[in-house]
């Protein structure tokens, strides 16, 4: 009987998973040859950086190698000198962002952190998060005055919204609590999830962990999947913690002076020897 | 020991001042007889007076430093407890609404015009409140918008005959499309720059009264504004003030209502996100540029509304009464009240204007105490008299809200 013999599939089933989504992931950032200087310094030279749909991916470097400046660049704090930067997000069109105004970016689906923490002390957790909602929502001083009832709705909507966000990093409890009066952690967690408010497509996280003890980090490390997972958002990390780095990312993109010096999975950037160099130096043979 | 160090500061501060005051508290010449006068007791009374004054400035700072701590865990101020709290708050409002509406019946006319003149100042520093109590836009130029409400009544009034109750919002509008011509220039400028800006703003708009004779009749002013009347009915001067008097009482009803759902929502968010980081806020997706424009136009729509007000109580506006100064008085009562709070800023507003009126006597002293308030406020107090606490949002806990 034919039956017997198994026909020859065309979808090697001993890939592993995330190579075989790898093939068929369509990129939601491109960034071609970026360049941005200030002055005469160049911060970020010709930079050529890929991020696909679903892709937990890491961008590392030491200190000044210009990671932050590529963020602000894509976010639209920075007008970059040169390059191009197109987003094409699910079921949208692609699309080039250069010189777009920060807040237009965020509406566009690519929402940041901050290295140094930029909450809203003033205000509660809850609100931080709230102040997320702002691009997804339209009430106008007409609506803010009167409270009419789609002004009510969208209201109750963001607050429920904002609250299912929190108890998702595990922030439930401070909700009340002025920003200001969370600890370190936290704080972290708090513009993740205020980032995550404006229902992006990319997360740009810069240092999530920074300043996190170990068991923090770890519980980063889940949420971070558990963001992917969920949301179906992806996600570009800055990171200097290398353990973080290497058990969740995807692809590892290595700057140093503004320059790309390595790009792979973490086995790859692992064994990388201009990686390495540019980590701890040139090793002198005797 | 530190009590010790602390003594040892404060005497030193004492042989410090005693020396400063050497030449003009001690020395006095007579220039007739030749003779210098040493008046040493003087000396000895700046001496225990400086020791006091620096023994007692340590001890509260001490004694600040101390609570600071305590403070936090104990939550809610008395204040803020009575504004909370129902069972305080309800009676505390009906006593309040009761006293309101007596108060022109029971007091006479002069204390009602004091009082309208302090509610109008009420409603200038809401509205202040919502450009830097909330949006964090340091405006120092903020009598322009009074000036621009009150010469729109008293202009348009003198050439086209417009009543009190059509300029009324008409005020608004020319004061809050000046915000925006305003606010469009200053986008970029924040802090000391943003205030520099808008000082020299306030000062435009005063100086184009003074000066341009054929539009506003210069320094002499526009007398005769009359006040509103009633249904067309002829109304004594002093039942003209009481009905003045309800219509002030009912706009500042008006302005806090309006500005309490507006800082309870998304656009108030937007404001306060735009004070706390501006960087972040535009990471969030809000248009800096229009969130900005809202806030001065909104604000500047009060002082308008104030204008017009303040030309029907005194029936006669000149640029004399828009100096900076007036910008200063209507920031500290913001400052002071306690910015982005509305109970502390209509409570700061009623100080800062009753108190002034009422201690009339001790007018010579009014800014050096006005000073020293001040001052000590940003030590002891920076959040203001009352502080602004936001919102506290309920949710089922275990559930999925």
């Amino acid at each position: 009987m034919k039956t017997s013999v198994e026909p020859i599939s065309l979808k090697p089933a001993e890939t592993p998973d995330f190579l075989q989504t790898k093939k068929i992931m369509k990129p939601i950032l491109e960034v071609n040859n970026l360049t941005m200087d200030f002055g005469g310094l160049r911060a970020i030279d010709n930079l050529n950086i890929t991020i696909n749909e679903g892709e937990i991916a890491a961008l590392i470097g030491p200190n000044g190698a210009g990671k932050t400046t590529f963020f602000n660049c894509i976010t639209g704090i920075y007008k970059p000198t040169r390059g191009d930067i197109f987003i094409s997000p699910k079921g949208g069109k692609k699309e080039r962002i250069n010189g777009l105004k920060p807040n237009v970016v965020t509406r566009k689906g690519l929402s940041r952190t901050f290295q140094n923490i930029r909450l809203f002390s003033s205000m509660t957790v809850l609100e931080n998060v709230m102040v997320g909602c702002h691009p997804v929502t339209k009430v106008g001083i007409a609506g803010a005055i009167f409270r009419n009832p789609a002004a009510l709705k969208e209201e109750k909507h963001i607050v429920d919204k904002s609250y299912t966000i929190l108890q998702k990093m595990g922030l439930e409890k401070f909700v009340n609590e002025l920003a200001i009066n969370l600890p370190y952690g936290a704080q972290r967690l708090l513009e993740i999830a205020r980032a995550m408010a404006t229902d992006p497509f990319l997360l740009l996280l810069d240092e999530p962990a920074a300043g996190m003890n170990p068991r923090e980090t770890k519980r980063l490390d889940d949420l971070i999947l558990k963001i992917r997972e969920e949301e179906n958002i992806s996600i570009l990390l800055i990171e200097h913690d290398m353990k973080l780095v290497m058990s969740l990312s995807e692809n590892i993109h290595v700057v140093d002076y503004g320059k790309k010096i390595g790009e792979g999975t973490p086995e790859e950037i692992r064994n990388n020897p201009v990686v390495i160099k540019a980590y701890l130096g040139e090793e002198i043979d005797a | 020991m530190t009590v010790l160090d602390e003594i040892k500061k404060s005497v030193f501060a004492s042989v410090w001042f005693m020396f400063l005051t050497f030449p003009i508290m001690v020395i006095k010449v007579n220039t007739v007889t030749k003779v210098i006068n040493w008046r040493w007791m003087n000396m000895a009374y700046v001496g225990i007076g400086a020791f006091i004054f620096s023994a007692l400035w340590r001890y509260a700072i001490r004694k600040k430093e101390m609570g600071a701590s305590k403070e936090k865990k104990e939550g809610l101020s008395f204040i803020q407890k009575i504004l909370q709290v129902r069972q305080f708050s309800i009676p505390a409002l009906a006593v309040l609404a009761v006293f309101t509406l007596l108060f022109p019946h029971v007091f006479s006319m002069y204390q009602t015009n004091i009082m309208i003149s302090a509610l109008v100042y009420v409603m200038l520093g809401l509205g202040l409140n919502i450009v830097i109590g909330l949006a964090g836009l340091l405006d120092l130029g903020y009598v322009a918008f009074f000036a621009v409400g009150a010469y729109a009544y008293a202009l348009l009034n003198l050439h086209f005959g417009l009543g009190f109750w059509i300029v009324l919002p008409l005020g608004g509008i020319l004061s809050a499309i000046f915000g925006i011509i305003l606010g469009y220039p200053v986008l970029r400028l924040r802090g000391d720059y943003l205030a520099i800006v808008t000082l020299g703003f306030g000062e435009i708009i005063r100086l184009v009264l003074e000066n341009w004779n054929e539009f506003s009749y210069g320094p002499s002013g526009i007398a005769n504004i009359p006040k509103p009347a009633l249904f067309g009915l002829d109304l004594s001067l002093s039942a003209k003030t009481v009905y003045l008097y309800y219509i002030i009482v009912a706009l500042v009803i008006f302005t806090i209502f309006v500005i309490n759902r507006l800082t309870d929502s998304r656009i108030g968010r937007a404001w306060i996100a735009l004070k706390d980081d501006e960087i972040a806020c535009q990471a969030m997706g809000i248009d800096k540029a229009k969130t900005k424009l809202r806030a001065f136009a909104l604000g500047a729509t009060w002082a308008g509304m104030g204008g017009v007000v303040f030309a029907a109580k005194t029936a006669f506006v000149n640029p004399a009464s828009f100096t900076i100064w007036e910008s200063v008085i209507i920031l500290c009562t913001v400052v002071l009240g306690g910015m982005g709070s509305i109970v502390g800023v209509i409570s700061g507003a009623l100080l800062l204007i009753l108190l002034p009126e009422y201690l009339r006597d001790f007018g010579q002293f009014r800014m050096i105490t006005f000073g020293a308030v001040l001052v000590l406020m940003m030590v002891f107090r920076p959040g203001g008299m009352i502080e602004n606490v936001r919102r506290a949002y309920k949710f089922e806990t275990g559930g999925d809200a």
